[in-house]
């Protein structure tokens, strides 16, 4: 697998491993059969993303993906991180392999299952999140 | 750092003294073996020898042996050869779940494109094939078993001898593909009952691009590559003379080295499996144990982490290794054969394969032993899988 420096240098020192005790948002993505799972925590003042960590079950890509998406929503307001697209974090990784683009939708949607997981907290109405189709034949999208 | 290889299920070097032989049917002797010049019999001469080579290294006659470029066309052949020609007796094969995708994916042709109808028997825990399930599977329809002889991933030694008996009282024809076990274990052909057999020489210190189709005298299979007159015609194009005078010398060579190679590999297979489960917890052995395992095979699944970062972290340390998990290969599919013995998802993806050769030593089992528990217990601390698993099992 052909990998940018980026993503190597963000999978062997990655950015924001951990969890957060009582999260402000918790949003979950990927599955087992995939070979993915992904956990976005957020600590959430003032409506800016004071802090945030994952925890991520994946691959090289995966781990890059998770890292670089936690990197680029911290200290950003909720509304400014729901902008973040999965485009996005390849592009700031240096692209990504086209078979594991797959690892930038998970982080662009487990960070927006993490949003809503806030706003449902805050009494807001869930924003409808175009949900990547897990099964069989799309691990690879 | 240290320079640790560890995947020579995938590939071996060419031994120096292979090359050596090799060299001169490069450059000078590099007469085309059909010409009727002298100068040319010399390459005829150097083709049979290596023939001869392969031969008793089976227990097998010199006009068994044929010259192929690859296991894979072996297999190939073997499958589409006996489809085509005993299309009036069945169209019936029986192969396993397990197999090289050289096997899968020909008997998926066979299905689309010859009419062939294709069994693939389910496997038991450690990979093995149960010979009633063969038992059960064949019918007045089936033309041919193919079953592997070690499995390439895990390293379970087939009963290919049971396997043979009964193809041969049942006047089944027998294919095995011994691409890992040749260069690990011993094979006779004529004791095992094999009718059919996939060799390649790069996976026993030999050239790549040359492998061997065993043929048991007497058997009419189609020809497979069609065009001169080589190989008696069954196999057409231009031999590769340097390639197929490497495997001879190679067979040769790692035959009379096996005493030696086979205990002292399997010793250190045994260091590395015993050391792996003993200092990282929660990891699984994928495979059987001792003598029905390739003594070169060591093949892990680490709960919790997904193989490829593994392989990324191993490398980092200078080690190569290999994975049947999904991401290495560029499908995002976990191994079929993992999958076959019953892991989880989970598992599968996070399996790690280590193989080793002639040039690995004591002190490469030291090292990988030595960075292997640090970098699986980072890897499970950022994995979501490790912590849910932690909360029910407990760490230890």
């Amino acid at each position: 697998m052909n990998y940018s420096e980026k993503v190597m240098e963000h999978f062997s020192n990655p950015r924001n491993v951990g969890e957060i005790d009582n999260p402000d948002g918790l949003g979950e993505a990927g599955n087992p059969k995939c070979g993915d799972i992904m956990k976005i925590y957020l600590k959430v003042k003032d409506n800016v993303i004071e802090d945030v960590k994952f925890k991520t079950f994946g691959c090289a890509s995966a781990i890059a993906s998770s890292s670089m998406a936690t990197e680029l929503i911290k200290g950003k307001t909720v509304d400014e991180a729901w902008e973040l697209t999965n485009t996005a974090v390849a592009e700031a990784l240096d692209g990504l392999p086209p078979i594991k683009m797959h690892c930038s939708v998970l982080a662009e949607e487990a960070i927006h299952k993490a949003l809503n997981d806030y706003r449902k907290k805050q009494g807001l109405d869930v924003i409808p999140i175009k949900e990547f189709d897990h099964e069989h034949e799309s691990c690879a999208v | 750092m240290q320079n640790v290889y560890l995947d020579y299920a995938a590939t071996t070097p060419t031994d120096p003294e292979v090359l050596e032989v090799m060299t001169p049917y490069f450059t000078e002797l590099f007469g085309n073996p059909s010409s009727i010049y002298s100068f040319a019999s010399k390459s005829r001469a150097a083709i049979e020898k290596a023939r001869g080579q392969v031969a008793a290294a089976l227990n097998a006659l010199p006009e068994e042996i044929f010259f192929t470029s690859s296991g894979t066309e072996a297999d190939n052949w073997a499958l589409k050869g006996t489809v085509e020609k005993l299309r009036s007796k069945g169209n019936h094969v029986v192969t396993t779940q397990i197999e090289h995708h050289a096997i899968l994916h020909t008997g998926e042709y066979l299905e689309k494109v010859e009419g062939g109808k294709v069994t693939y028997l389910p496997v038991d825990e450690e990979g093995r094939v149960r010979l009633e399930d063969l038992k059960a599977a064949v019918t007045d329809k089936t033309i041919l078993v193919s079953v592997m002889f070690a499995n390439n991933e895990i390293g379970t030694i087939q009963p290919i001898k049971e396997i043979g008996a009964f193809c041969r009282e049942k006047g089944i024809l027998f294919h095995t593909d011994a691409v890992q076990a040749a260069a690990q274990v011993d094979i006779d052909v004529k004791a095992l009952s094999i009718d059919m057999m996939s060799l390649s020489a790069h996976k026993m210190y030999g050239p790549k691009g040359t492998g061997v189709f065993y043929l048991r005298k007497g058997l009419k299979l189609e020809n497979f590559v069609h065009g001169g007159g080589q190989e008696k015609g069954k196999r057409a194009s231009t031999e590769n003379i340097a390639g197929i005078v490497g495997m001879g010398f190679a067979i040769e060579k790692m035959k009379a080295r096996l005493p030696q190679d086979k205990p002292r590999i399997s010793a250190l297979r045994d260091r590395l499996i015993d050391g792996i489960l003993n200092t990282v917890p929660h990891t699984k052995l994928n495979g059987a144990r001792g003598q029905e395992r390739l003594p070169n095979n060591t093949n892990f699944s680490f709960i919790g982490i997904e193989g490829e970062t593994l392989l990324l972290d191993l490398d980092a340390k200078g080690i190569s290794g290999s994975t049947g998990s999904a991401c290495s290969s560029g499908s995002l599919d976990p191994s079929h054969v993992l999958m076959a013995i019953g892991l989880t998802h989970e598992q599968a993806h996070g399996s790690l394969r280590l193989t080793l050769g002639r040039g690995t030593t004591d002190e490469h089992i030291d090292y990988v032993l030595s960075v292997l528990p640090e970098i699986v217990a980072k890897r499970r601390k950022m994995s979501p899988v490790w912590e849910e698993y932690v909360k029910k099992f407990g760490e230890k």
